[in-house]
């Protein structure tokens, strides 16, 4: 990776032009053809370095909620709740912490009744109570990473 | 909300992968059987009302040096959360900050992602968070497993074509 293929990606993940011809107006930026932008951009692209490119939403914005939850689950019925709940799609992140409430995962569904019809299937599938969920009632602050760094 | 069919089946594909090419909205435009304009307008719509969070390119993660990593629970007083919120999202080391409900039972309300190089690192940023933003009581919350890890498929149920894996 050279420093043209890093000016590439740092116009390609913060601002990917929306138009027909979107490499023609990065190259345009960058001073260079179009042919050169969608060669390098394909071989990041076969090396792994770029993983997709396409829209990431916003949940509340599309009519999804989302929330945190926390269980505190006994040992011997860990393995069992862990499977339950991975089995939703809507959850997508899940954590074993230490922590008197040791299961820490993240639940998106398209509203807040799903959320409590979920937590209560997964209640009394695996017996664990008292699931909390704490939804987010503000956000100060989320980074997503945009710059990419030397090696 | 009031997403018509189209447009849940547009934020659907547009989860997925756009081809390298030098026209990549046409050939989504063509599977969507839409004109390519029609998709761009879209797009931009969607970016505009904040339906979109960001449009673009995603990068394998980069293994920067920075593998400790701890969620930290707070207890603030609700009158000073949203200060203290916006001490502890200034720290470079700080990548979420988020409020959420207390209970009794867990009586915290400022959560925060930490990242520093080592576990030692992260505990002796929450220090200085701590001391920054002048709240004592916390919960340190390693974790000890990664027990999941994906990306959200909006609209899967609706438009998967449940391919194999």
């Amino acid at each position: 990776m050279d420093d043209l293929d890093r000016r590439i990606l740092n116009e390609i993940q913060s601002d990917f032009p929306i138009e027909t011809k979107p490499y023609l107006v990065v190259g345009r930026r960058l001073g260079i053809a179009e042919e050169e932008v969608v060669r390098r951009v394909q071989r990041l692209k076969e090396k792994g370095i770029i993983r997709r490119i396409g829209a990431n939403f916003d949940s509340r914005e599309i009519g999804f909620t989302s929330t945190l939850c926390g269980a505190r689950v006994p040992k011997e019925k860990l393995d069992g709740f862990v499977a339950k709940v991975n089995s939703y799609p809507g959850v997508t992140h899940n954590y074993l912490r230490l922590s008197s409430i040791n299961v820490w995962f993240t639940l998106i569904a398209p509203s807040e009744e799903r959320i409590r019809e979920c937590l209560r299937e997964i209640e009394e599938a695996t017996g664990v109570s008292g699931i909390m969920s704490l939804p987010a009632q503000k956000m100060y602050k989320i980074q997503v990473d945009f710059n990419v760094s030397d090696d | 909300m009031g997403l018509t069919r189209l447009e849940r089946r547009i934020i659907y594909e547009l989860q997925g992968d756009l081809e390298v090419t030098d026209r990549p909205f046409l050939a989504l435009a063509e599977k969507l059987g839409i004109p390519e304009e029609e998709l761009i307008a879209k797009i931009r719509e969607f970016e505009k009302s904040g339906k979109i969070r960001r449009f673009g390119a995603t990068l394998k993660h980069q293994r920067t040096g920075f593998e400790g990593n701890v969620m930290v629970a707070w207890r603030v007083d609700e009158a000073r959360a949203d200060q203290a919120g916006e001490v502890m999202s200034s720290f470079e080391e700080v990548t979420h900050c988020y409020k959420r409900p207390k209970s009794a039972e867990w009586p915290y309300n400022l959560y925060t992602m930490v990242h520093a190089k080592d576990e030692e690192a992260c505990l002796k940023i929450v220090e200085e968070i701590a001391e920054a933003a002048g709240v004592e009581e916390r919960a340190l919350l390693f974790s000890v497993k990664e027990l999941k890890k994906t990306t959200m498929r909006y609209f899967f149920e609706e438009f998967g074509e449940r391919e194999e894996p």
